[in-house]
This record gives C-alpha cells, sequence and structure tokens, in this order.
C-alpha cells in the first residue's frame, strides 16, 4: 500500500525534506512508516503524528492512502 | 464561526469591528465579547529576534481550529467566534493571532476565549521560527497559559 508521509518545521529541516510518498506493508504502524522516510533515523521523543490530518499516535495503524504527519511540538500563537 | 489562515498582514481591532458590523446576528443579542491578541515580541529568552517565521500544517490547522471552536461551542452558551493567525514572516509588533467570542453574558465569553486560545496555543499545527543575530532558532515549546 501507499501512503503519503510529510514533515514539518524543524523535523523537515534535520531531516531534509518535507515529505514521500512511501510504499509499505499491511498492518504497517505510523512508526513503521516513520522508519521507512526517514531512512531508519530514531524518532525523537518529542515527534507528534497526526494521520489524516487528526492526532494519533506512532502506534496506529496505517491505510492505503493515508496521509501520514510527523511534526515537533506546536508553537503557535 | 470565521477561521482564517493568512500570510496578510492582520489588524485585530478592525477586523472585530468589521466582522460584528457584518454579522447582524450579534446585533442586538451579544452583551460580551472577549478579544485575545497575540502580538510578535523584539526579545525571547533573552535574545533579540529581529523577524519570526511562522508555519502550518495546511489543512490541519484549518480543521483543529473548527474543532476547538466547536468544542467550545457545546461548553458555553456563545454567539459566535473568530480565529485569524498569520503565518509567513513576522516582525516584532505584528499581530499573530485574533481569538474573539461573542456571548450574551461575560462569563461565556471570557472563558471561551481563553479556552480556545489555550487549545490553540497546545494543539494548533503552527510553528515559529525566530531570527536572532547568531542566525535561526526553532521555538521549542510555548509558556504555560494557566
Amino acid at each position: 500500500m501507499t501512503v503519503a508521509v510529510k514533515f514539518f518545521a524543524s523535523l523537515k529541516e534535520q531531516l531534509g525534506c518535507d515529505g514521500a510518498s512511501v510504499e509499505i506493508g499491511e498492518m504497517a504502524t505510523a512508526a513503521d512508516v516513520w522508519l521507512q522516510a526517514s531512512g531508519g533515523k530514531a524518532m525523537p521523543g518529542n515527534v507528534l503524528v497526526a494521520i489524516n490530518m487528526e492526532y494519533s499516535d506512532q502506534n496506529a495503524t496505517v491505510h492505503d492512502g493515508d496521509e501520514v504527519a510527523f511534526f515537533p511540538p506546536v508553537t503557535g500563537g | 464561526m470565521k477561521i482564517e489562515v493568512r500570510v496578510a498582514p492582520l489588524n485585530p481591532w478592525h477586523e472585530v469591528a468589521d466582522y460584528e458590523q457584518a454579522q447582524t446576528t450579534l446585533h442586538g443579542m451579544a452583551g460580551a465579547a472577549a478579544v485575545f491578541v497575540g502580538t510578535m515580541r523584539e526579545l525571547n529568552e533573552g535574545d533579540a529576534v529581529s523577524a519570526m517565521t511562522l508555519e502550518h500544517y495546511p489543512g490541519m490547522t484549518e480543521k483543529h481550529l473548527e474543532k476547538i471552536c466547536a468544542a467550545a461551542a457545546q461548553r458555553w452558551s456563545l454567539l459566535d467566534t473568530l480565529i485569524i493567525h498569520r503565518v509567513g514572516e513576522l516582525r516584532p509588533a505584528d499581530p499573530i493571532v485574533l481569538v474573539a467570542a461573542w456571548s450574551a453574558h461575560r462569563k461565556d465569553a471570557f472563558e471561551a476565549c481563553r479556552y480556545i486560545m489555550e487549545d490553540l496555543k497546545s494543539n494548533a499545527p503552527f510553528w515559529k521560527k525566530e531570527q536572532l543575530p547568531s542566525g535561526h532558532r526553532w521555538v521549542e515549546k510555548n509558556t504555560a497559559g494557566y
């Protein structure tokens, strides 16, 4: 299956890209998606995960066509 | 209810006045309007900040702000809410965010405005990058509101 990956803010700079399209096996979790999209880098402890623009967590299962986003703690306002 | 994330400069006081005038449902009904305006400072953590870049997650940010306003409307008796948030390049003294809540009475307006602002600070996907004399720095966390 294919999922769209997005990185934001400092994470985007650290990884050197704002996202990717990732081919991954069925029953993959957001953490699996991270590993593949980041080239095997360890996920920083404070990273937030959103699936299809809703907050989720790294253990959540992803599905074909999902948009999986990883970003640091938010600092708006 | 209006939610806007914009690059264009923001004059919060004009926005509140224009919105109130346009929303005829508020006329004669709103006894209270609570307004919060967040403005860029020229100093953060002891460092001079000459400019700031605000990034957001298009789509999720707006969706999350809508959820916050809907949750506030469930919890308090509100007539209307307005959120406008800047993204892109900002300079010191530029308004960053406007949150306004209208109600018949002040309690609901005050509390809802505070709730919306605190949730926005804690959960809405925006990120600030500061320009310092020594280079750029991502803001790592927001100050506690309570």
